[in-house]
């Protein structure tokens, strides 16, 4: 395996962003980092925030208010140098199941201008990556879901991106296929230095030694280690923590409704 | 990290990698369009019913005199071949419109739209790519049609090709600018008597202008200023070896209008996608 290099850069920060439609609120001055080599959960409930501020940092919906930057670059202002740094597993299927698997990653490979005979290798190097070399010429329609995934994965590496997001990864899948795919991002972190965020809403999906930011109706309530949160709240374990600091937010917004 | 890693940080993509972007994107349409046969044929069978039905029972009813750029009278049949491949051209570029809205549901388009390519770049690849598959439709119709005795000039046949390609362009870029109105993966009969139907019904494409003209004033000039219309003059003309200016024109004109307006629309900081009532989660 490569050695990588750690520099000062954050793998991603969002600096103070706001995002709304129409009246409604979805992001109210989120500011959080994913440091490189980390795992980073965020844990929200359905509504949270977390897919609006996936599609802000894909740059699907433009950046309103504040700053949203992957390693440095300005994602409004560079949005080249900054999206060919990233790597994105989304919530709804974007695989074309008519096709191969390889057919796939060979036109994810297109879009980040990568010439056939080097795609090739890359496809080799990701699919041996999360296991599935020996399905490379199947239909994608013909796979599990949890199989599925991992070739999201898979394209979602293809560009060797420095930050990996994925959102909800694990929806759908099995206890067994979840784990599988915890440990092949887990291991990204490890052994390749990617940082990853990774939404959820399932809190034991986070683990010891991750980072976790707690985001609720749009409010992040929470952000630093696993530990640092747990004990900030006062709770025994993260699952409390949440409970506290959700409970206590809505409590909050009821008394100054009032 | 590696070669190309660094070449981004470098500042932008050299002009082959935006060429191995575009084949990426024409190429993953032609995969798609091979596993999709039953769409290419019912593509064909909608002119085709026109063509050996309509314009058959119309035929007697319909007597088409010397306009340019025909030199003798003409059949009906042959009179609305022209607007039947403009019609193919149309369907093509709304249902490609459609599937960019499926697309954006399920995440293709955001596949492709996280790309780091320059935006600009990318609907136009797709574009083009949608436009080749209305071009390869177009000739198949233009095939069966030679055996119902509908025939042009040789020449006509290649100089048929520039045109296709700009028309398709045309109504791809306004089926992407619809697309990009369109908030939900509505049925296909609100575009269909929305769009398609005036557009096909009020244009030259179905009886000449001049005997419109007869009936209604009003509804000539809303023929005359139909770009549907010039682009079926335009590959009327161009059938028979001929240039018609005007249509040539206006289908640029609207190409540039359209195509502009589509990359407004999807480009982030100014776009509807923006505006939106957020996702669909």
């Amino acid at each position: 395996m490569k050695p990588f290099e750690l520099t000062d850069t954050s793998a991603l920060e969002i600096d103070h962003v706001s995002h709304r439609y129409g009246a409604r609120v979805a992001l109210d001055d989120v500011s959080l980092t994913v440091r490189q080599s980390s795992f980073t959960v965020l844990l929200g409930l359905n509504g949270a925030g977390k897919s609006t501020l996936f599609s802000l940092i894909t740059r699907l919906y433009a950046i309103r208010s504040g700053q949203i930057r992957i390693f440095g670059h300005n994602v409004a202002n560079e949005p080249g140098a900054a999206l060919s740094k990233l790597g994105v597993v989304f919530q709804s299927r974007a695989l074309d199941i008519d096709i191969s698997v390889r057919q796939n990653l060979m036109y994810h490979a297109a879009l980040h201008g990568i010439a056939s005979k080097r795609a090739r290798e890359l496809i080799a190097q990701v699919l041996d990556r999360v296991a599935m070399t020996d399905r490379s010429l199947d239909r994608v329609g013909n796979l599990s879901i949890g199989q599925m995934r991992r070739i999201e994965i898979a394209r979602a590496l293809l560009h060797q991106p420095r930050l990996l997001l994925l959102d909800e990864p694990t929806v759908g899948l099995d206890i067994k296929a979840r784990g599988d795919i915890l440990d092949h991002v887990r291991r990204l972190t490890t052994v390749e230095g990617i940082g990853v965020l990774w939404a959820t809403h399932l809190i034991d999906e986070a683990g010891a030694g991750d980072d976790v930011v707690v985001l609720h109706k749009g409010r992040v309530l929470a952000h630093g280690a696993l530990g640092e949160v747990v004990g900030g709240s006062g709770g025994s374990d993260l699952r409390d923590a949440f409970n506290r600091l959700t409970g206590a937010a809505d409590q909050d917004e009821l008394e100054s409704a009032r | 990290m590696t070669a190309t890693g660094e070449a981004i940080d470098r500042r932008g993509f050299s002009l082959a990698q935006y060429v191995i972007c575009l084949e990426g994107i024409v190429w993953r349409e032609a995969l798609r369009f091979i596993h999709q046969r039953e769409r290419f044929v019912s593509a064909l069978v909608r002119p085709l019913v026109w063509l050996f039905i309509f314009a058959a029972g119309f035929r007697q009813v319909l007597g088409v005199s010397i306009i340019p750029p025909y030199q003798t009278y003409v059949l009906y049949e042959v009179y609305i071949t022209p607007g039947l491949i403009a019609m193919i051209q149309l369907f093509n570029g709304m249902q490609s419109s459609l599937t960019m809205v499926y697309d954006r549901e399920t995440g293709g388009m955001r596949t492709l739209l996280v790309s780091p390519f320059p935006r600009w770049w990318l609907l136009t690849s797709k574009l083009l790519a949608g436009t080749l598959v209305s071009v390869l439709q177009a000739y198949v119709f233009l095939l069966i049609a030679w055996f119902w005795e509908i025939e042009a000039p040789p020449l006509g046949y290649l100089a048929l090709l520039p045109a296709l390609l700009l028309s398709g362009f045309m109504l791809g870029a306004l089926g992407m600018l619809i697309s990009s109105l369109i908030k939900q993966l509505e049925n296909f009969a609100g575009v269909m008597n929305f769009v398609i139907f005036p557009m096909f019904f009020a244009s030259s494409a179905l009886y000449p202008l001049w005997r419109v003209k007869e009936s209604s004033l009003l509804l000539y000039y809303i023929c005359e200023l139909n770009p549907f219309t010039h682009a079926t003059e335009l590959i009327r003309f161009a059938l028979y070896e001929q240039i018609n200016w005007v249509s040539l024109g206006v289908v640029l004109g609207c190409t540039m209008v359209f195509l502009f307006g589509a990359i407004l629309a999807y480009d982030p900081a100014r776009g509807f996608l923006a505006r939106r009532a957020g996702p669909a989660s």
